[in-house]
C-alpha cells in the first residue's frame, strides 16, 4: 500500500535515492540542491541505508568519485546545481564517455554572474551536450517517480548512460507537496541490484580512460549517440513496468488538451502545471489550448513530438534560459528543428521567461496563450523571439 | 596505416574500455629509436639505478648485469645518463 | 476548490514551520497541498512570508500566490508596516495575532469588506510556553475563521511534529486559540 507524504522536492528526490538502495553517494551541498545531501545523510546516519557516502572537497571530486563507484558496479546517485553543476562539467563528459550509469539529481538554478540562487534553466543547458539522459519533472511526485525509474533506466545493458532528473530550484525543491510513496518491497521488486555488464576487479584487471586519438575518439563517440538511440524503446518498458506497479503513466511527452487544441504551449518542469492551470481556465471559456510537456529532453523525443501536435496551429515553446547570440532558446531551437521539412503548417514562436527565478505567472501564461491564439488565427508570427516578464 | 585495418563503432568495446590486460605490450616502441644504449657488460655493476629509471620498462635484469629490451626502448638516454659508471652510451641508429 | 493562504511574521519566528503544519494537517484530511516560503535571503527579525495552498484535487499551479483567500498575520507588529492585505480576494480573510481594537486595527489593514478574526497570540503563548512563540497559536484562530482543516488533523501533526510535552503544550495553545479568536465586527 503506498503512503500519503508531504515532501520537498528535495526530500522526495532523497527519499526515491533510499528507496533505490544505492552504493554509492558522493556529493558537495550547493543551494538549492543542499536539503538532498541533508536528508540522505541523515540515512546514512540513522543506519537506515548501507550507503557509502562519500564527502567530497567540491562537486568535481563528487562526481569523480561517482564514476569509479559506478565503473566498480555500484549503483549511484549524487545531486547538484547552478555552480556545481558547471565545476562537474569535465567530469559529465567522462562519466557518459565511460558509459556510467550514474543518476544525479540536478536542481536547477541560475548561472552567476550576476550572483543568484534561484530557479531557472542555465545550469542544465549549458551542459546540455554532456551526454546524459535529461529528465525536467513537474512537481515533487514525478521527481520521485522519475528517480526511481532513472536507475532502471540507466543500467539497462542497452542503454549505460547516467540520467539527470531535473526539478526547478525553489519553485520545487523547497515547495512541499502530496507525495504518494510506494512500499520498501515494491521498490525492490520494481529495482532490483544493479547486474552490471563490467566491473573493476583486481583479478579480472581492465583498461578505463585509455587514449584515443584521430584513430578511435570518432567511434567511441558515435557509440553514444547509439545509446541515446536506444535509450526510447528502455525508457518505455521501464515506463510499463512502473504503470504496473503504481497505476502512474509516464512517457516522454505529456500532453493537456491537445486533442482539439488549435494553440499549446510548450515547456519543462513546474511551468507546465502553471499552464495547464491557465490552459483549464481558458477551455472552459471554450478556448482551444492546450500544454505539451517534453518529460524527456534528451534524447529529444522529435517522433513523439510531431505525433502529439494534432490540429495545432500555433505553438509558443517557452525557454528558462538563454543562448546568447543564437536565433531562439535552446528548447525552440530543438523544436523547430523537429517541425522544419515535416510538412506541418505550424506557426512557433519563443518566450524566454523566468531567468533568475523572475516568477511565470498565470497571467504571464495567459498572456502568452492569447498571443499563440492570435497567431493561429492569423498565421502570422510578429516577435519569433521575446523575453516574457523582465522590465524594459 | 590504412583505414581498412581498424574496427568501426559497432565492433570495438563501449566507451573506450579495454577488456584485455597488459594489451600495450603489443605495441612495440622500439622502432621510434634515434639512438641506441648500448651496454659494455664488462663495466656494469648491476647497480640497477638504470632499471629505476627507465621509463618504459626496458631494463632487462640479469644476474651480474643488464640488458635492454630493444622491442620497447624508445633512445631517450636515460639510462646512460644515470648509469654511474658509464657502461651505456648512446649509438646512432643505422636504418 | 482551492484555498490559497499566505503567512506573515518575521525571520525566526516559524512561518515556513507553520506554513508546513498547516499543509500535513490538510493532507491528513485527504486534500492536495503545497507550502513553500517567500524566497529570499532568510534573516531574522527581517519581515517574511510564507504560502499554503490546499484543494481537494491536484494542485499543478505553481507560480507564487497573488490572490490569497487568507492571510494570516503572526507578528503583530506588521501591522501598517507591511501591506498585509495586497492582492486579498474580495470576500477573503484576514486573522490577526494583536491586541488592537477593531477599529484601529481595520484602519490599519485597509480592508473594508474582508473577515476579520483577532487573536492575542502572543498573550496566550507567554501564559502557556512562556515563551513569546505564537506561529502554532496562528493555527487554532486560522481554523476558528476559515475550517479549511480540522483541528484533529492539526493536533495529530503537531504533536508529531513536536515530541513529548512540548507538542501537548502547543495543543494546548492551539486549543486556546480556537476558543478565544473572535471575529470582529
Amino acid at each position: 500500500m503506498p503512503k500519503i507524504m508531504g515532501l520537498t522536492g528535495d526530500e522526495a528526490i532523497a527519499y526515491a535515492a533510499k528507496q533505490s538502495k544505492v552504493d554509492v553517494v558522493a556529493a558537495y551541498p550547493i543551494t538549492p540542491q543542499t536539503i538532498i545531501v541533508e536528508a540522505f545523510s541523515e540515512y546514512v546516519h540513522n543506519g537506515e541505508v548501507h550507503t557509502e557516502f562519500v564527502c567530497v572537497e567540491s562537486e568535481h571530486s563528487a562526481m569523480s568519485a561517482c564514476i569509479g563507484a559506478s565503473l566498480a558496479g555500484a549503483r549511484v546517485f549524487t545531486a547538484s546545481s547552478s555552480q556545481g553543476l558547471a565545476l562537474m562539467h569535465e567530469m559529465l563528459y567522462i562519466a557518459s564517455g565511460l558509459r556510467c550509469p550514474i543518476v544525479m539529481g540536478v536542481v536547477n538554478r541560475a548561472l552567476s554572474a550576476p550572483i543568484n540562487i534561484h530557479g531557472d534553466h542555465s545550469d542544465m543547458m549549458g551542459s546540455r551536450d554532456c551526454g546524459w539522459i535529461q529528465i525536467y519533472c513537474e512537481n515533487s511526485q514525478e521527481a520521485y517517480d522519475w528517480v526511481l525509474q532513472a536507475f532502471k533506466i540507466a543500467e539497462d545493458h542497452e542503454v549505460l548512460l547516467p540520467v539527470t532528473v531535473n526539478i526547478d530550484g525553489f519553485i520545487l525543491s523547497h515547495a512541499l507537496e502530496r507525495v504518494e510513496v510506494y512500499d520498501d518491497g515494491d521498490v525492490e521488486k520494481f529495482l532490483s541490484i544493479r547486474n552490471a555488464p563490467f566491473k573493476l576487479d583486481p583479478d579480472n584487471p581492465f583498461t578505463v580512460g585509455a587514449l584515443c586519438f584521430t584513430d578511435y575518439y570518432f567511434e567511441i563517440k558515435r557509440q553514444q549517440v547509439e545509446a541515446l538511440k536506444n535509450a526510447p524503446p528502455v525508457i518505455d518498458k521501464v515506463n510499463k513496468e512502473f504503470e504496473g506497479l503504481t497505476g502512474k503513466k509516464y512517457s516522454y511527452i505529456n500532453t493537456y488538451g491537445l486533442e482539439d487544441a488549435e494553440a499549446a504551449v510548450l515547456c519543462l518542469g513546474s511551468t507546465a502545471g502553471t499552464a495547464k492551470a491557465v490552459a483549464k481556465k481558458l477551455r472552459s471559456q471554450g478556448k482551444r489550448v492546450g500544454v505539451i510537456k517534453p518529460w524527456v529532453y534528451r534524447p529529444f523525443p522529435s517522433e513523439h513530438l510531431l505525433q502529439t501536435l494534432g490540429n495545432l496551429k500555433a505553438l509558443a515553446v517557452l525557454d528558462r534560459a538563454i543562448c546568447p547570440g543564437a536565433p531562439y532558446g535552446a528548447l525552440c531551437s530543438d523544436v523547430v528543428s523537429t517541425l522544419y521539412d515535416n510538412g506541418k503548417q505550424l506557426k512557433v514562436f519563443n518566450a524566454v521567461y523566468g531567468l533568475g527565478g523572475r516568477d511565470i505567472t498565470p497571467f504571464d501564461i495567459e498572456a502568452i496563450f492569447n498571443e499563440a491564439m492570435d497567431v493561429a488565427k492569423t498565421g502570422i508570427v510578429k516577435e519569433p523571439l521575446k523575453f516574457v516578464g523582465v522590465r524594459e | 596505416m590504412s583505414k581498412e585495418s581498424k574496427l568501426g563503432w559497432k565492433k570495438i568495446p563501449i566507451g573506450g574500455l579495454l577488456f584485455e590486460p597488459g594489451s600495450a605490450m603489443q605495441y612495440k616502441t622500439g622502432d621510434w629509436r634515434a639512438f641506441k644504449p648500448i651496454v659494455d657488460q664488462g663495466k656494469c655493476i648491476n647497480c640497477l639505478l638504470c632499471w629505476i629509471y627507465c621509463p618504459d620498462a626496458a631494463i632487462v635484469r640479469k644476474e651480474k648485469f643488464i640488458d635492454i629490451n630493444y622491442d620497447y626502448c624508445k633512445g631517450c638516454g636515460i639510462c646512460a645518463n644515470e648509469c654511474p659508471v658509464k657502461a651505456i652510451t648512446m649509438v646512432e641508429e643505422k636504418k | 476548490m482551492l484555498v490559497e493562504v499566505r503567512w506573515h511574521g518575521r525571520g525566526g519566528q516559524g512561518i515556513v514551520t507553520v506554513s508546513r503544519l498547516l499543509a500535513y494537517a490538510a493532507l491528513l484530511d485527504g486534500k492536495y497541498v503545497q507550502a513553500f516560503p517567500e524566497f529570499g535571503p532568510e534573516r531574522r527579525g527581517a519581515p517574511v512570508t510564507g504560502y499554503t495552498r490546499i484543494s481537494d484535487e491536484p494542485i499543478t499551479i505553481h507560480s507564487h500566490i497573488y490572490n490569497p483567500h487568507v492571510v494570516v498575520i503572526v507578528d503583530p507588529t506588521l501591522i501598517g508596516t507591511v501591506n498585509m492585505t495586497l492582492g486579498l480576494v474580495k470576500d477573503g480573510t484576514i486573522v490577526a495575532n494583536t491586541e488592537k481594537d477593531s477599529t484601529t486595527l481595520k484602519q490599519n489593514l485597509r480592508a473594508e469588506k474582508a473577515k476579520i478574526f483577532t487573536v492575542n497570540a502572543t498573550r496566550i503563548a507567554l501564559d502557556v510556553l512562556g515563551r513569546p512563540i505564537y506561529n502554532t497559536a496562528m493555527l487554532g484562530a486560522l481554523v476558528k475563521a476559515s475550517p479549511i482543516v480540522t483541528l484533529d488533523s492539526i493536533d495529530k501533526v503537531v504533536k508529531e511534529r513536536f515530541p513529548g510535552a512540548v507538542g501537548e503544550k502547543n495543543v494546548a495553545v492551539i486549543k486556546r486559540a480556537y476558543e478565544e479568536a473572535e471575529k470582529v465586527e
